[in-house]
């Protein structure tokens, strides 16, 4: 194909540093050696990396995102494999609903998500709990995992379960030596997307956290409003690095582009 | 009572109907091809055989039981998709074994019977290769042996050439039909091919929107097809529109006897490749060559009639062929020409 | 093979199948959406809590007060300039990232769309580092190149709020033109360019209305996700700057009333479904030749 002219790399190079500056100034802010925000001038320091470690508050917050994280993408995706089978083989009545009901937390704000959950849980008494985080989680990551596993399960030729059925294999057989191992990919990167989705997740998570039960992006936010110093920013730069790392690995194994095509919700 | 009967089938989607009131017997160890065009409902009848699709009405018996009575999974068909479906995660020795592990055949006679249906099928090397490491006719091969390890009482066929090219596709002609000799299972082989389904089958089944055409051996569907669709799907054919006077069809200067009780105005269908050019005589009809054209083993020809454009194959045996723009005259033998009332015409 | 080839439409098992998911949602989606509903119309008072009435009075305060239609009229206008950021920047970005050469379109689109994945906390935070109260960054560095003569205040305002926002969304619209590129058939535009169009004119005839849908498509997301944004207003427009899903927050966490949180909250929802539903009836009937 042809190149682009000088013009379009001038835009180009403009938008990727437009892209980059705000990561790259966190990471670097957060290597400074004095005690408030400034550039490291004078080399970098890991003074406030090593701080992260006097804040259990940090710790712990990171720790209850890794396992809500893990927990409700499995609980998801537990939930969508079977719904995302009934959508993808079956010609039924009230399929297109149910999967406008199943991808609907993606076009709900999750302000109104984090109000109702709030609301909701406090009156069965599961407020600020873990179990309450879990099942708001489940929620909003549900449309990812189910979308991946649609597409792997839509993907995937119905002939060859035929074959499989037509060789006197049971459903169940099917399901587990044919079905699972051919969608397995397509569900792996539902877990993953699923499990970033849920350890981004602000918006509604501030509004049903509670102080034992903070995950590390609420921690974050909530210490950000009182005041911004070197301490957050060496969180945020940690966060990144991970994220960077989880990304690199994730868009060899499976294309990022192929995960995100079509993806539905930001700002969360 | 035949092996196979299909009674009065019907499948119908919503409004449309699939398949119409199909029925067909099949006996054991026949090779019978399902032929027709493009959604005429050859997969619909063959999934129904096969159970994945429940007829709207109508029946299957298998040796004489009610085949619709039994699970898909317990029909102990053997099936080969157009797509041949392997199984992509498992190598072609594992694809084979497959059904023989969900019929409970213990391992050492399992790796003895699948090594053996490889080998039948020319794949004995292949054993631990992938489907997606072999080639579309490897492929082909494997899906059939898994097919066929399984003694399946009858195999199914969809299409299972139609994705090679046509060197191979001839070549795995030959083998299909070797095989199934050597084993002898009873064989039903869908296909829009009509070249393959007359090179493969004792009998072919001519369908048409659903309906079954004519069912007869191949060289006699081809003679004498029973209708004007088979007439024309089975090769390129003549359909000439004629007067009957006094018991002859009249065709220019010709006069063919037809059929006592024949109607007023008939329809006569000639192969172009039985229609010679006379040299005179009165045996003949008069046309005048529009096109020529050469290709390779035979000349074809358009020549045009009173009766309208008429197509000619003459094998290419050295005798000087008629230009194009000359005069002339076109002549068959009676019995290669069929007679239909012009009614009946579609 | 689609899911229409499957027959028996009154089978059973799909509704069997995607009965635990169902459930899930009526008892954990469906029910507190309706409480919330029903939220909205409860009293509230300093003293009393929340009172389990069905009145209008939080409708009511709403529909009169100033204050309300100032928030709800930022959010909307700062949804409305972060989607047309996000779109003029974002297409042609993507177009120059599908004309790239091998190993670079990888990594830039990685560069581009990955961000998306990067905590919203956190890349909030680098614009209120760069934005720095009243001299960051990004005012050191227009002065120094010229662009403007006094610094622009950034920090607390819309317009930060809309950069910032603009940021964290452009990867949607990116990806968004990104797909509607991919259908894009190369050949297309070199057959307009041999029959002698300029580069400009196959841009403005070929290729922009046909990646059209996309930008349309992206568009909805972007603004959909802008009037609902939550992390980036609020930590760039600080407590005085509200938009309608921080003075939700404000409603529900500060003020503890939750009556009138829930009725912003729900007015938000209708409002942004309703405008996402229609933009997609008008889209679709638009370009329903292009999307099929
Ligand atoms: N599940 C279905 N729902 C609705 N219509 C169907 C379904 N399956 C098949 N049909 C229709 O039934 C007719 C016959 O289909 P079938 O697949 O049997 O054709 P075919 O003869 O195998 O064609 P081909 O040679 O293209 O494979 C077609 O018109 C098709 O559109
Ligand atoms: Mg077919």
């Amino acid at each position: 194909m042809s190149r682009n002219g000088p013009l379009a790399l001038i835009f180009h190079t403009l938008f990727v540093i437009f892209t980059l500056a705000p990561i790259v100034v966190v990471c670097v802010v957060a290597f400074t050696p004095e005690g408030y925000l400034s550039l490291p001038t004078n080399g970098p320091s890991l003074r406030w990396f090593r701080t992260i470690a006097r804040y259990p508050e940090f710790i712990n917050a990171f720790w209850t995102s890794i396992w809500l994280g893990t927990v409700s993408s499995v609980i998801a995706l537990a939930f969508s494999v079977p719904a995302a089978l009934a959508i993808a083989r079956y010609d039924f009545t009230g399929r297109e609903a149910l999967t406008a009901l199943f991808m609907s937390p993606l076009m709900i704000p999750h302000v109104v998500l984090g109000i109702a959950f709030l609301r909701f849980f406090t009156q069965i008494g599961i407020g600020g709990t873990f179990l309450g985080l879990v099942l708001s989680h489940i929620v909003v990551v549900l449309p990812f995992a189910l979308r991946l596993t649609l597409a792997s399960a839509t993907g995937m030729d119905r002939r060859i379960e035929q074959a499989a059925i037509s060789l006197g294999a049971s459903e169940w057989t099917v399901l587990k030596r044919i079905t699972l191992p051919l969608i397995l990919p397509g569900l792996a990167s539902g877990w993953a997307l699923s499990f970033i989705t849920s350890f981004d997740e602000v918006t509604m998570t501030v509004f049903i956290a509670a102080p034992g039960t903070e995950t590390l992006p609420v921690r974050m936010f909530l210490y950000i409003q009182d005041n911004i110093d070197p301490l957050v920013t060496s969180v945020s730069a940690s966060v990144i690095a991970a994220t960077v790392v989880a990304l690199i690995v994730m868009d060899r194994i499976y294309g990022l582009e192929r995960l995100l095509v079509g993806r539905g919700s930001g700002d969360r | 009572m035949a092996f196979l009967v299909l009674d009065g089938l019907t499948k119908r989607f919503g409004e449309h109907i699939a398949v119409e009131n199909l029925s067909l017997a099949v006996e054991q160890g026949e090779f019978l091809a399902l032929l027709g065009p493009s959604g005429c409902g050859k997969t619909t009848t063959l999934q129904m055989i096969a159970g994945f699709v429940t007829p709207t009405s109508g029946t299957i018996t298998l040796a004489g039981q009610d085949l619709l009575a039994v699970k898909p999974a317990k029909r102990g068909l053997g099936i080969v998709f157009q797509s041949y479906a392997l199984f992509p995660h498992m190598t072609a020795a594992e694809n084979v074994a497959f059904g023989l592990e969900m019929q409970g055949v213990d391992k050492s006679e399992r790796s003895r019977r699948v090594t053996e249906a490889l080998e039948l099928v020319g794949l004995g090397k292949f054993a631990e290769r992938h489907p997606r490491r072999m080639s579309g006719g490897q492929q082909q091969r494997v899906a059939l042996a898994r097919a066929l390890v399984i003694r399946p009482s009858i195999l199914l066929l969809d299409e299972p050439l139609s994705n090679l090219d046509a060197k191979l596709r001839e070549e795995m002609q030959i083998e299909l039909r070797q095989i199934q000799r050597n084993v002898g299972t009873t064989t039903i082989l869908v296909t829009h091919d009509q070249s393959e389904a007359m090179a493969l089958s004792d009998r072919i089944a001519v369908m048409s929107q659903g309906r079954i055409e004519q069912i007869a051996p191949p060289h006699e569907a081809y003679e004498r097809p029973a209708t004007p669709f088979v007439a024309n799907f089975l090769g390129k054919t003549n359909v000439l529109q004629a007067q009957v006077q006094s018991g002859q069809a009249l065709l220019g200067e010709g006069r063919w006897p037809v059929p006592a009780g024949s109607p007023p105005r008939v329809l006569v269908t000639v192969r172009p490749e039985k229609i010679g050019f006379a040299d005179g005589g009165a045996q003949a009809l008069a046309g005048q060559v529009v096109t020529r054209i050469f290709q390779g083993n035979h000349w074809l020809y358009q020549v045009d009639t009173a009766h309208g454009r008429v197509t000619v194959i003459r094998q290419n045996s050295g005798e000087t062929a008629p230009a194009e723009g000359e005069a002339v005259r076109l002549s068959w033998r009676q019995e290669d020409m069929s007679v239909r009332p012009a009614e009946t015409a579609r | 093979m689609s899911a229409a080839e499957t027959e028996d439409r009154r089978s059973w098992m799909p509704y069997l199948l995607s009965a635990p998911a169902l459930l899930l949602f009526i008892a954990i989606v469906l029910v507190p959406l309706a409480m919330t509903v029903l939220l909205s119309f409860h009293d509230w008072g300093q003293y009393k809590g929340i009172e389990t009435v069905f009145i209008l009075k939080n409708w009511r305060e709403i529909w009169s007060d100033g204050y309300f239609h100032e928030v709800f009229l930022r959010t909307f206008r700062v949804a409305f300039l972060v989607t047309l950021l996000t779109a003029v920047l974002g297409a042609p970005e993507a177009y120059i990232l599908s004309r790239m050469k091998s190993p670079w379109k990888g990594i830039f689109l990685l560069v581009v769309i990955g961000p998306l994945l990067i905590s919203v906390v956190a890349r909030t935070l680098g614009w209120a580092l760069l934005f720095g109260g009243s001299g960051g960054v990004v005012n050191k560095a227009l002065l120094n190149l010229g662009v403007i003569s006094t610094p622009i205040p950034f920090m607390f305002t819309e317009t930060g709020m809309m950069v910032a926002l603009a940021h964290v969304l452009m990867p949607f619209m990116v990806l968004s033109v990104w797909a509607a590129l991919q259908k894009l058939d190369p050949q297309i535009e070199n057959a307009a360019l041999s029959l002698g169009a300029s580069q400009m004119t196959v841009l403005r005839r070929i290729v922009l209305p046909q990646i059209m849908p996309g930008i349309l498509a992206g568009a909805i997301i972007v603004f959909a996700l802008a009037a609902s944004a939550f992390a980036t207003p609020s930590i760039i427009g600080g407590r005085r700057l509200k938009v309608a899903s921080t003075l939700a927050y404000d409603e529900f966490l500060n003020t503890l009333n939750w009556p009138l949180g829930a009725a912003v909250a729900v007015l938000l929802l209708i409002a942004l479904v309703l405008i996402i539903v229609g933009s997609n009836r008008i889209i679709e009937r638009r370009y329903a030749e292009v999307f099929r």
